[in-house]
């Protein structure tokens, strides 16, 4: 069973060929059986998920199922869920048991998807490669060795192993399609507002975004329909009729033209992980797309951008963490100063303290124009290369990430070449464009992804296309050593 | 840019940071390196170029002027780690 995808499970569940309560139990013991290698999970919720089981079972026997209604799913510990402990990776929220739900998780509880608990994730999504999580290292299935990227890095190795046929994410900077490319599945981050961030923990308000991580585009299409919709408790969410995100899984490729950015291919991307992206573009002119040159001359821009941004952002989030209302609090404070500086010095780790402090610097008395004012109108200029990008093709096409999955600790000295990895995904939040990655073959062993990025609100079409490919190849479909 | 001893005492001070001081050089190296990274963005000349504010030019919606959340205090007090009749407790702030 744990080798069916969503629209699999949900023919099964529909024609009596197992239960809820079964599939539920199957799922959970794969993941007592494997998780202590891959430590995907913070959170399992056994007894709850059985118990979610049982009542979509019975709903279903009422005649009242939806597509999904039995079918389990795993959420990434940054959103809130009402009971249940919410970490966001962090020995900070580490007590923190949430006193509501997420709307994500009121869409799926509502949708009769089955929780079997809440992923591992670099800290406060502060990472590439789930390696900042106050609960240790996620391994990448295809490789213990190496991290799973990040930062819904859980959620990416556990889909990968089949703990979980499908798994929700958070993307401020990559961290849905990275660690999408890195595990070898498939993974979309909607255009900006699409997904309601009431009760998903704040990283940096004006580039999260939820979406889901599944082991196909038709699975992502699915669970996308479930999380996205307006939400009037999120201030930035879009007011437009939700999409039916799977309308055009079955158009042909046949004509859509796909622009492959020429700052995508240069300097510092590995050539294997370049050979399987060139292959996957053949592919697509094998299937009629036409495919032509362009230009995103600002891509440089893009991460020196994001580092004032994103730490600007999160360190004005983050003061509420403050050992006061939640979360941790310092042993016998002397004085208020000492109460909060503590509590915030023992609570969050060195990368969270890290961005805190650059954004606290960038945001500091003077500095504000020379860092946040002139990001923000660098910004414009990125947003702009790909309006005048899509104004030529359907859609952009290139690496997701410029190398394949690294060594665990290889990078963790190294901040800023962390950051540098993060080139050709972090420009799509900065626009709040959608971006998607699926597999595409494999370097050295480990996965590598391709990139699709969309114009505003035209995640169906990437989607279809990146279905076509999957009717076409078998990437998706190959299973890590040891997880079958 | 390169930060001093002293940047990095008051930059963790304004967020409200304890950090030790063993660890301060190598919060002075690693923030100097980021603040390299970034410094990049100077290159470009950005005058006249409108910063943006959200990417869909999104405003703030409107609403009633009604209410629409409910007492939970209780509910949320649960988890702080220190209450006393409703209210939440910290060092003493007046002498």
């Amino acid at each position: 069973m744990h080798n069916k995808t969503l629209s699999e499970l949900s023919a099964g569940l529909a024609g009596g060929d197992f239960s809820s309560e079964e599939l539920t139990g199957g799922f959970l013991a794969r993941i007592g059986k494997f998780d202590g290698q891959l430590n995907s999970f913070i959170t399992v919720t056994a007894e709850s998920a059985l118990a979610q089981a049982r009542a979509a079972d019975a709903r279903r026997a009422q005649g009242q199922a939806g597509a999904l209604t039995g079918i389990p799913l795993a959420q990434k510990d940054i959103f809130c869920t009402d009971g249940v402990r919410t970490s966001c990776g962090s020995k900070m929220l580490d007590n923190f048991i949430a006193p509501y739900d997420a709307t994500v998780i009121e869409h799926c509880n509502g949708a009769g998807l089955v929780m079997l608990g809440k992923t591992n994730m670099d800290e406060f999504a502060m990472g590439s490669s789930n390696e900042t999580s106050f609960y240790g290292a996620v391994k990448n299935p295809w490789d213990l060795k190496a991290v799973p990227g990040g930062s819904s890095g859980g959620s990416a190795a556990a889909v990968a192993a089949r703990l979980t046929p499908a798994a929700t994410g958070t993307d401020t900077g990559g961290s849905i399609r990275q660690p999408a490319a890195l595990c070898g599945i498939t993974g979309i981050k909607p255009t900006y507002g699409s997904v309601s961030r009431y009760g998903m923990i704040a990283f940096a308000s004006s580039l999260d975004q939820g979406g889901p991580l599944a082991r196909n585009a038709e699975d992502c299409a699915l669970l996308l329909n479930v999380m996205a919709g307006f939400d009037p408790r999120d201030s930035t969410s879009v007011e437009r009729a939700t999409p039916d995100y799977s309308a055009a899984l079955g158009n042909p490729v046949k004509g859509l033209r796909i622009g492959l950015p020429k700052e995508y291919f240069g300097a510092g991307l590995d050539p294997a992980v370049a050979q399987a992206v060139e292959e996957a573009i053949a592919e697509y002119r094998r299937l009629g797309a036409e495919v032509v040159e362009i230009s995103l001359p600002n891509t440089a821009l893009a991460v020196p951008t994001y580092y004032v941004i994103a730490p600007a952002e999160c360190s004005s989030n983050l003061s509420r963490m403050d050992g006061v209302r939640f979360g941790h609090r310092c042993a016998e404070p002397q004085n208020l100063e000492d109460l909060y500086k503590r509590s915030r010095g023992e609570g969050f780790g060195e990368e969270v303290k890290r961005r805190i402090m650059v954004g606290t610097y960038a945001l500091s008395a003077g500095y504000y124009d020379a860092y946040y004012l002139k990001a923000q109108q660098l910004r414009h200029l990125i947003a702009d290369d790909f309006k005048a990008a899509f104004e030529k093709v359907d859609v952009i096409m290139g690496p997701t990430s410029p190398s394949v999955a690294f060594d665990i600790g290889a990078r963790s000295d190294d901040p800023v070449a962390m950051y540098l990895a993060d080139v050709y995904t972090i420009a799509v939040n900065l626009a709040g464009l959608p971006g998607m990655s699926l597999p595409v073959g494999f370097a050295d062993g480990r996965p590598v992804g391709l990139q699709i990025i969309g114009n505003y609100f035209d995640e169906a079409r990437m989607l279809g296309a990146a279905h076509q490919y999957q009717l076409a190849t078998d990437w998706h479909q190959r299973i890590p050593h040891g997880f079958e | 840019m390169a930060l001093e001893r002293k940047d990095i005492k008051n930059i963790a001070h304004l967020a409200r940071l304890a950090i030790s001081e063993a660890d301060i050089p190598e919060y002075a190296r690693n923030l100097s390196n980021i603040l390299a990274l970034v410094e990049q963005m100077q290159a470009v000349d950005t005058s006249g170029v409108t910063p943006m504010a959200h990417p869909l030019d999104a405003v703030q919606r409107l609403r009633e002027d009604g209410v629409t959340e409910t007492d939970q205090r209780d509910h949320f007090q649960q988890i702080a780690p220190a209450v006393e009749d409703g209210l939440y407790l910290v060092p003493k702030v007046i002498e």
